[in-house]
């Protein structure tokens, strides 16, 4: 808890408003832009903001959850406490993560709020929609995106207990960004004429996280179904993912010497 | 409140300066013309995920393009430059970031394939782009139907055109006329009923107010054709009873009362005594009179 009440102190919710203000400015300017595809931008819009603010979010204050400790020297005072130094860890994971879940379910009331206005706005032309306004598959791609940041968030955490925050938020980007693209490693044999290097390459795809499973938004805003079965593969995938990342973390935590 | 004031004066100042500057040492205008990416797969990989949301800009900037050289904005004299060059590689990449735009095929279909200055003149690029759409999307009978009807109107290739209708008869969700509109279009290819039933079927699937725009246009420009032929019947048989065709320039009357077409722009009789549209009505030029199957 007390790793939300600091995001609150730090202000990290402000994105929400500037996140309010995006919606609601784009659902009027859209309009006269698109010719005819506002709801589909709106929607594009709304998820993508929904990931990059709280991709922002988990890699900037998950950088800091062990570091900031560090710099402040409260980490003595924590350690003092009669908890476990894997607690600790696994404390300030759980508290981001509910910042984040805060974060994204207002999120998600406030798309809809504008989707729900649009879609009163636009009713008449509602029949030439691929989904509904009000859809709620939506919720499919913005749960998947909450499994996906708490995954970075798990990154960040991870490279945070061991290195710099300036160098932590390297790393997490790149992992971030190396996981987007990571399909591209699959078929790297077919295109490589070292046979070693083909395996080297998918050995790379099978240890960056596969961050692109998780982005489901063209798939929801196109009204195509996205199976359950997908759902919980992926899901279950990340937790996977992200156990593999804590429990390394707090292992490095535990071994690490402050003095 | 000393600082709110400051700021405020030292805002106006600049906005002021900003202003003098524009009127008196504006920067040349820039080339709008150009696309620094042309890759759709490079971009789709530097857009990390985030490739629909970059699709939707391209889209804004293709539909931006394509209304500023329409408005003729941004036209040469003479209109040298209403040929959209961009609007091809704009479609295409906005297509590319998210394969399943909708609307940016079929807005292609129409505005590629017509002549300019209405549209690029391109019905190669037209059919190229909604057969991107197909190997995306195999069942869209609407795609299938819109190539056949870039056969059929811009090419005039009939035959090639009911394969098309026929083909998009046989795919899931098909509406049921459209084997009959094979059939027709088949057997007598061009005829301007089946001509205004194909608008009208694509006035009713336009999920865009341009497209709706263009088949109401297309629509009228149909209109327009039979009232010429009823006038000109009208205006060939005063010209025997008087010996001679009508004064060429001349706005068609009959009994007093001036003809406008459906803008209401008046129709005009030529030298010839050839009824034909005013150039200053919005449906010229008229498409190029349906032929039939040879």
């Amino acid at each position: 808890m007390n790793v939300f009440r600091e995001s609150i102190r730090d202000k990290v919710f402000y994105n929400l408003v500037f996140f309010a203000i995006l919606l609601t400015g784009a659902s009027y300017l859209i309009g006269q832009l698109t010719a005819g595809q506002d709801l589909k931008m709106i929607k594009d819009l709304g998820l993508a903001a929904t990931s990059v603010f709280g991709l922002f979010i988990a890699v900037f204050i998950g950088i800091g959850l062990v570091s900031k400790e560090v710099e402040r020297r409260s980490i003595y005072s924590l350690l003092a406490k009669p908890v476990d130094r894997y607690q600790i860890v696994l404390g300030k994971y759980a508290g981001l993560v509910l910042t984040l879940a805060v974060n994204v379910a207002i999120m998600t009331v406030a798309l809809y709020v504008v989707l729900a206005y649009m879609g009163w706005k636009l009713g008449a032309v509602s029949m030439s929609w691929e989904a509904p306004a009000l859809d709620p598959a939506l919720l499919k791609a913005l749960a998947l995106t909450f499994v996906e940041l708490c995954l970075v968030t798990a990154l960040a955490l991870f490279f945070s207990t061991f290195s710099t925050p300036l160098l932590s938020a390297a790393l997490t980007f790149g992992f971030f960004v190396a996981g987007r693209l990571s399909n591209d490693l699959r078929n790297f044999d077919e295109v490589m004429r070292s046979s070693a290097g083909g395996r080297v390459a998918e050995a790379v795809y099978w240890i960056l996280p596969h961050l692109a499973a998780f982005d489901v938004r063209a798939q929801v805003v196109h009204g195509q179904y996205v199976p359950a079965a997908y759902m919980a593969l992926t899901a279950g995938y990340g937790v996977l993912y992200i156990t593999a990342l804590l429990v390394p973390a707090t292992v490095i935590f535990s071994r690490r010497d402050f003095k | 409140m000393l600082t709110v004031i400051a700021v405020g004066v030292l805002m106006a100042a600049a906005a002021r300066l900003q202003l003098l500057r524009e009127r008196t040492s504006p920067l040349p205008e820039r080339n709008e013309a150009t696309l620094y990416l042309t890759s759709g797969n490079a971009l789709r990989r530097m857009t990390i995920g985030y490739s629909a949301l970059a699709a939707d800009v391209y889209w804004i900037r293709a539909i931006q393009h394509f209304g500023d050289k329409r408005l003729g904005r941004a036209a040469a004299p003479g209109g040298a430059e209403r040929d959209f060059p961009l609007l091809y590689p704009l479609l295409d990449l906005t297509t590319t970031l998210d394969p399943r735009f909708n609307i940016a095929y079929r807005f292609g279909a129409i505005f590629l394939a017509e002549p300019v200055p209405g549209g690029a003149g391109r019905p190669d690029l037209a059919i190229a782009l909604l057969e991107k759409g197909l190997r995306e999307a195999p069942d869209k009978w609407e795609y299938v139907v819109d190539v056949g009807f870039v056969h059929y109107w811009w090419l005039h290739n009939y035959r090639e055109a009911a394969g098309w209708f026929d083909r998009a008869s046989h795919l899931p969700h098909a509406p049921s006329w459209l084997g009959a509109m094979a059939a027709t279009t088949l057997a007598q290819g061009g005829d301007r009923t089946s001509s205004r039933q194909m608008w009208q079927a694509l006035r009713e699937s336009a999920d865009n107010d341009w497209l709706r725009g263009s088949a109401e246009r297309a629509l009228m420009q149909l209109g327009a054709l039979d009232e010429i032929d009823e006038l000109q019947q009208i205006v060939d048989r005063a010209a025997k009873e008087d010996g001679a065709p009508p004064v060429g320039g001349r706005v068609v009357q009959i009994n007093g009362r001036v003809i406008v077409d459906p803008t209401g722009v008046p129709y005009e009789v030529d030298a010839e005594g050839r009824v034909h549209l005013g150039q200053k009505s919005s449906l010229f030029p008229l498409p190029d009179q349906p032929a039939h199957l040879s």
